[in-house]
């Protein structure tokens, strides 16, 4: 099987996908290229149409419209066996009746490949696990299982390794562990990852592009630092990590500064953190980016006054106060416990200041609480 | 010790004076284990003592004399019996395991809402009386009927073709009446396979013929190897499919068990034909069981 599908190279490209059920559209004319070599994720909540996007890649399932291509292949409606692709599933789906070498083997004996043996042994060195070869999948921990479906897949280098939750199923110690060893594994045989998760710190830590995805659509892609640090949507604010967004309105320009009225008080956004349309903006600033302090203090930055303390959780690297501003709003503060000042009691009044570089402003009619109340974790 | 015993007063409940000394574990083993000792064992030692026996003088009347040679006899005597019943089986085993794989692997698959609908037409036939069924059978397959009538059009048989009363009969028969046992055991076997096991053979460079033969049914092989078992072992004792749908060629054991007991009364040779058709059934399924090594699946 060495005809042009199979052995396809290059980047992968979706075009105007499209994926209905019903009248249901899982997937949403989405058109996307993750460049060959990298680390790409798909990072979104339950439902959101990943998995969907994952199983027409892999030849699962069938889009209703658009294309798939790995370089200038058309690869949309090919088989899964006759695809350059490989899947780590979920729940790892490894063989149960057959040895763990022979579940590796399985995609090189069905190419006919020659040296079967001396590949099942250096891809199983790779995941350091050489010494399971001849056991049975159920007689190995989730962790050892996990590894097996990586070097099951990889040892075919595919064009493409699909992972579709990989970790979900271990616990948070070993998810950590896993993470960097696939980021590791990633480097080290150079292939292309497209990587399925709704675990925010799981795709930030191994992805160099995260594209986010929420009802069909992609909200926003790039590195993670750049989804973090310049959010489009309130979706994507909301989904990575903890935004505090607060309705306001352009009311001046200073320089490379928009002046922006919250509530009667004055803040700033550089012009070119804005995306907001008109002089409706929801200005946005991250809970660790803002310094709190008691009312007499002086402050400099942007400020905000008249907040009142009403919750105080101490969890050691850092104190999370929520704080209650004028308007009625509930803003989050993380302050790093490194100053050895002790924290600030429930009902201390407070200002809040950062550095206008910190903020952001999105386009002041969407939701604010887009993406905050989907639980990542429910599947 | 002491002090609680005394607080605690004497048991008034007999049941537990019980369970302390033999414990509850046993208590619970003991109606299993009367059943097992009065139609189990005792019958078995009441079919060995009497197939060593010999005609008395009167009627119905066999004196114990210790006579192991009636094995020797009957099996020479009803050799050919013993071969057609195993032969015969293994075929209706063969026949039933090739309709019930196809359709337990749809109702597992493919049937979607029709699930349970599927699985209660599968049981259906039970409802209805083996005997009565079988007699169906003879119906169908009569020259009158209306198979016979769409064979014949297409020149498949001519008037002089018997479908009663031959082997074809008797085996199909034996597969129709046990075809449930087949398909239920296949059906829960492959419908404990994960799905995503047989996308991941798809993943990895298997079409669908080959997902089929390396995991599908190596997967199923505890349904095929019970649902195999469950139709072999009766069938290879029965004698209504070979008395209804046969004819004096297609004899099989249990037809002559049935007749030396029922007509002949001839205890010793029924006996001791039982025994052996009880040996052998034992000793091909060890063998078989061995050689499919189910023990390792799963």
């Amino acid at each position: 099987m060495s005809d042009a599908s199979t052995s396809a190279k290059g980047d992968l490209q979706l075009k105007n996908i499209t994926k209905t059920y019903g009248d249901f559209n899982a997937v949403d004319d989405l058109t996307l290229t993750i460049p060959e070599g990298s680390f790409f994720a798909l990072l979104g909540p339950s439902g959101c149409g990943k998995t969907t996007t994952l199983r027409m890649i892999a030849g699962l399932d069938e889009p209703t419209t658009g294309s798939i291509y790995i370089g200038s292949t058309d690869i949309t409606y090919e088989k899964p066996y006759r695809r350059p692709v490989n899947t780590v599933f979920q729940n790892y789906a490894l063989f149960p009746h057959l040895t763990i070498f022979e579940n590796v083997a399985f995609g090189l004996r069905r190419r006919g490949i020659k040296d079967v043996k001396e590949q099942v042994d250096k891809v199983l060195q790779l995941v350091e696990l050489p010494h399971l070869a001849e056991r049975k999948p159920t007689q190995l921990s989730g962790g050892q299982q996990q590894r097996i479906a990586v070097a099951r897949a990889i040892v075919n280098r595919p064009a493409l390794l699909l992972l579709d939750e990989p970790l979900g199923a271990l616990d948070l110690k070993l998810r950590r562990q896993m993470q960097i060893e696939l980021k590791w594994i990633q480097t080290e045989v150079g292939l292309t990852f497209v990587h399925v998760t709704h675990d925010q710190e799981e795709a930030m830590t191994m992805a160099d592009t995260i594209a986010v995805m929420n009802e069909g659509r992609i909200e926003q892609m790039g590195t993670p630092a750049d989804l973090y640090d310049n959010p489009k949507t309130a979706f994507v604010a909301n989904f990575l990590g903890q935004s505090n967004l607060i309705q306001g309105t352009v009311v001046d320009t200073e320089g490379e500064n928009l002046v922006v009225d919250l509530f009667g008080q004055k803040v700033r956004v550089q012009k070119n953190r804005s995306v907001a349309k008109d002089s409706s903006v929801l200005f946005g600033i991250r809970p660790e980016k803002i310094r709190i302090q008691a009312d007499s203090h002086t402050q400099s930055g942007c400020v905000l006054e008249g907040g009142t303390i009403s919750d105080v959780s101490y969890i050691g690297v850092s104190t999370q106060y929520q704080v209650e501003m004028p308007w009625g709003q509930e803003l989050m503060v993380f302050e790093q416990n490194d100053d050895g000042i002790p924290p600030l009691d429930k009902g201390d009044r407070v200002k809040l200041s950062w550095e206008p570089i910190f903020s952001f402003a999105l386009n002041g009619h969407e939701d604010a609480t887009a993406g905050s109340e989907v639980n990542p974790e429910e599947e | 010790m002491a002090a609680i015993t005394s607080k605690r007063g004497p048991s008034l409940n007999p049941l537990d004076s019980l369970k302390n000394k033999v414990g509850l574990p046993y208590l619970l083993l003991l109606p299993g284990m009367f059943w097992l000792l009065l139609f189990f064992l005792a019958p078995i030692l009441t079919l060995v003592s009497t197939s060593t026996k010999v005609p008395g003088a009167g009627i119905g009347e066999f004196i114990q004399v210790h006579r192991w040679a009636n094995y020797w006899d009957a099996l020479s005597a009803m050799h050919t019996q013993f071969i057609r019943s195993f032969i015969y089986a293994t075929l209706a085993t063969l026949l039933a395991l090739a309709i019930a794989y196809p359709l337990a692997y749809a109702i597992a698959f493919k049937s979607g809402k029709w699930k349970n609908v599927l699985l209660v037409l599968v049981v259906a036939p039970f409802f209805c009386s083996f005997i009565l069924r079988t007699l169906a059978w003879r119906q169908i397959l009569a020259q009158d009927g209306f198979l016979f009538k769409i064979l014949q059009f297409f020149h498949l048989v001519n008037s002089s073709t018997q479908l009663t009363a031959s082997t074809l009969a008797v085996i199909t028969g034996l597969s129709y009446n046990f075809l449930p046992f087949m398909t239920l055991p296949l059906y829960a076997s492959l419908e404990r396979i994960d799905p995503r096991t047989m996308e991941a053979a798809g993943d990895l460079y298997a079409n669908g013929f080959t997902t089929f033969r390396k995991v599908t049914v190596p997967l199923s092989m505890p349904g095929v190897v019970a649902g195999t078992l469950l139709t072999w072992i009766p069938a290879a004792g029965d004698f209504v499919n070979a008395q209804i749908l046969g004819n004096p060629n297609t004899t099989m054991i249990g037809n002559v068990i049935n007749a030396q007991y029922l007509q002949t009364t001839n205890y010793p040779l029924a006996a001791t034909l039982s025994f052996i058709l009880m040996l052998a059934i034992l000793a091909i399924v060890l063998v078989y069981i061995r050689r499919a090594g189910t023990e390792e699946l799963v």
